[in-house]
């Protein structure tokens, strides 16, 4: 067992256990933490896959603003209505039933994929990846167009919000 | 490989020796071999804490006209070591209606988001953690890590001032963190890399301070705010939340926040240096000419490091104890009003100007930056001038309007 293999089973058991713990929890704000817990694992995946751009990216945007606002909207939450009664629903056997079907069906297609069995090939060191993806999303046949258009869109909803906040001035 | 010219090599060959000789194999000794180092890296920083403790407090000494501590040794140099035995036997409390769990992780979190900041910090050109190539977004990210145990802490403690003061620094680092990430944008664009070591490198011949003042001082400021020190400690406003987030902590929970701060400041004197200052390096190819050339020795570039961050954190240091805490309003509106449209001006211009004046002799290209910059800050100040001057005249009408009601009345 090689010791990319023993970090990957390891993040990966903390990612797992993460997960299941934010739906589990009782606690709103441990839960939220929970799930910082599960996203610093993915970037933690991210950095062994030698994505370090991606990793870091993971924790700015997911832990720094994303979970970071979730944990202050819980905090405004009240939070005694929310640590009683049962955690699940009576008809809960559906949703199960239909998320089973889907892992399994995730499964059989992860696994009869042609690359399934492939090793991730190591990057040479002398390749900037940094620098081909900057490249990459503003050079015109790759992704420029998308590019610009998820930058105008995010212009757009901050616009909104601007408006929507600052209430109609009559 | 002498251990004069390059330790970190030379001491990994030592120990790796060492070990492959005992019978382990290759992969075993490297993963003993990190482990010593990151042990030893954060006991260099640790350390150097416990001595910042005593800077500090003889820094702010002086500013206030003080001699600060001077009984225990030398200079009162012992002093921290008093304190922090102070720290240790003093009671561990932890309040009835606290989250235990996340009420301890508070200050681990804390003190660890300072800490993995030391490893891409270069110390010198060959004693340095990690040269990552995205080490200026990495600094960014542990941000948010500190942000993420002042929450913790603010809300485990179950104490409405606690968790007053966890909402601010939310408000406070999420609105700094946009002026901070647009002023590292432009050492970024000068040197062409996000490495830390790359843009020690560029800054061989001319420091960026001199090629952007404008974004040392965004920097500078949005540093600051990170850091929740005065003139932005709203999380711990003594006279308004009696301590802030960590009002319930006790004994060494506490000194974990304490040294976390303290550290932290220093970190950043540390950044301000390799990103505006030239860091371990910057001696305007000084290094290049035969009688200098210990000066690109690892030692001395060590030594130089050191003490540049110090000058950082003696600047962060000098703002804290002379300048009076702002308001809430007045430092969210300073930010989004003034500070992110004045760091987006400079990074447009540090962009456009660059191309521009790439083609031309250095001696050009430094005098243009330089200058663009002065004549945008002396923009700015004329634009504040205008609308102070028109604030002041609208107060001055209220209250002559005001006066005429009054008289009015009478």
């Amino acid at each position: 067992m090689t010791a990319d293999r023993i970090i990957f089973l390891l993040t990966a058991g903390v990612i797992l256990g993460s997960a299941i713990m934010v739906v589990v929890t009782r606690k709103l704000i441990h839960a939220a933490l929970w799930l910082v817990a599960a996203l610093f694992g993915v970037a933690i995946l991210y950095g062994i896959l030698q994505a370090g751009f991606l990793a870091v990216v993971q924790v700015v945007v997911y832990i720094g603003a994303i979970a970071i606002l979730f944990i202050f909207a819980v905090m405004l939450t009240r939070k005694e209505t929310l640590e009683k009664g049962t955690q699940t629903r009576p008809n809960w056997w559906l949703p199960g039933i239909l998320g089973l079907i889907i892992l399994i069906g995730l499964i059989i297609l992860i696994t009869g994929h042609i690359d399934f069995n492939r090793t991730a090939e190591q990057i040479p060191t002398n390749i900037d990846t940094l620098r081909l993806l900057g490249v990459a999303l503003v050079s015109p046949d790759a992704f420029v167009l998308p590019f610009e258009i998820a930058s105008v869109l995010l212009l757009a909803a901050l616009v909104g919000a601007v408006f929507v906040a600052s209430g109609k001035k009559e | 490989m002498v251990f004069v010219n390059d330790p970190i090599k030379y001491l990994d060959a030592v120990i790796r020796d060492l070990l492959t000789g005992w019978g382990l194999s290759n992969g075993l000794s490297t993963v003993i071999i990190y482990f010593i180092g990151i042990t030893v890296l954060i006991i260099f920083a640790m350390v150097l804490d416990i001595f910042l403790v005593w800077v500090e407090r003889k820094v702010v000494a002086r500013f206030q006209d003080r001699l600060g501590p001077n009984r225990i040794g030398p200079f009162g140099i012992i002093q921290p070591f008093a304190d922090i035995i102070k720290l240790i036997i003093k009671e561990d409390i932890t309040p009835g209606g606290a989250d235990k769990f996340l009420f301890n992780l508070g200050p681990v979190l804390a003190i660890s988001s300072v800490i993995i900041l030391w490893a891409i910090l270069p110390i010198s050109s060959k004693i340095f953690g990690v040269d990552l190539n995205v080490a200026v977004l990495y600094l960014v990210a542990a941000g948010a890590l500190g942000t993420l145990s002042i929450i913790v802490g603010g809300w485990a403690s179950n104490n409405k001032y606690a968790l007053l003061g966890a909402f601010r620094m939310v408000a406070n680092m999420i609105s700094y963190e946009i002026p901070m990430v647009i002023a590292l944008l432009i050492p970024t664009i000068l040197a062409d890399s996000m490495s830390v070591q790359g843009i020690t490198q560029a800054q061989g011949g001319m420091w960026f301070a001199f090629l952007s003042p404008l974004a040392l001082i965004i920097f500078l400021i949005s540093a600051i705010a990170e850091l929740g020190r005065s003139p932005f400690d709203l999380n711990e406003a003594e006279s308004e939340i009696v301590a802030g987030f960590h009002i319930e902590y006790t004994g060494m929970k506490f000194g974990l926040f304490y040294a976390g701060e303290l550290l932290h400041a220093f970190t950043f004197g540390g950044f301000i240096a390799v990103l505006f200052f030239g860091g371990y390096g910057g001696f305007f190819g000084l290094e290049k000419i035969g009688l200098f050339s210990w000066l690109s020795n690892p030692f001395v570039q060590a030594i130089v490091f050191l003490a540049k961050a110090m000058f950082g954190y003696w600047v962060i240091m000098w703002i804290k104890y002379s300048m009076p805490r702002i308001r809430i309003d007045h430092m969210l509106a300073f930010n989004w009003k003034f500070l992110t449209p004045l760091a987006l001006v400079v990074l447009v211009n540090t962009a456009i100007l660059g191309k521009v004046l790439a083609g031309f002799p250095n001696w050009i290209y430094v005098l243009g930056m330089f200058s663009s910059n002065i004549v945008i800050g002396f923009i700015t100040i004329q634009i504040l001038r205008i609308y102070g001057r028109k604030q002041r005249n609208t107060l001055l009408k209220n209250s002559s309007t005001n006066g005429k009601n009054q008289e009015q009345v009478a």
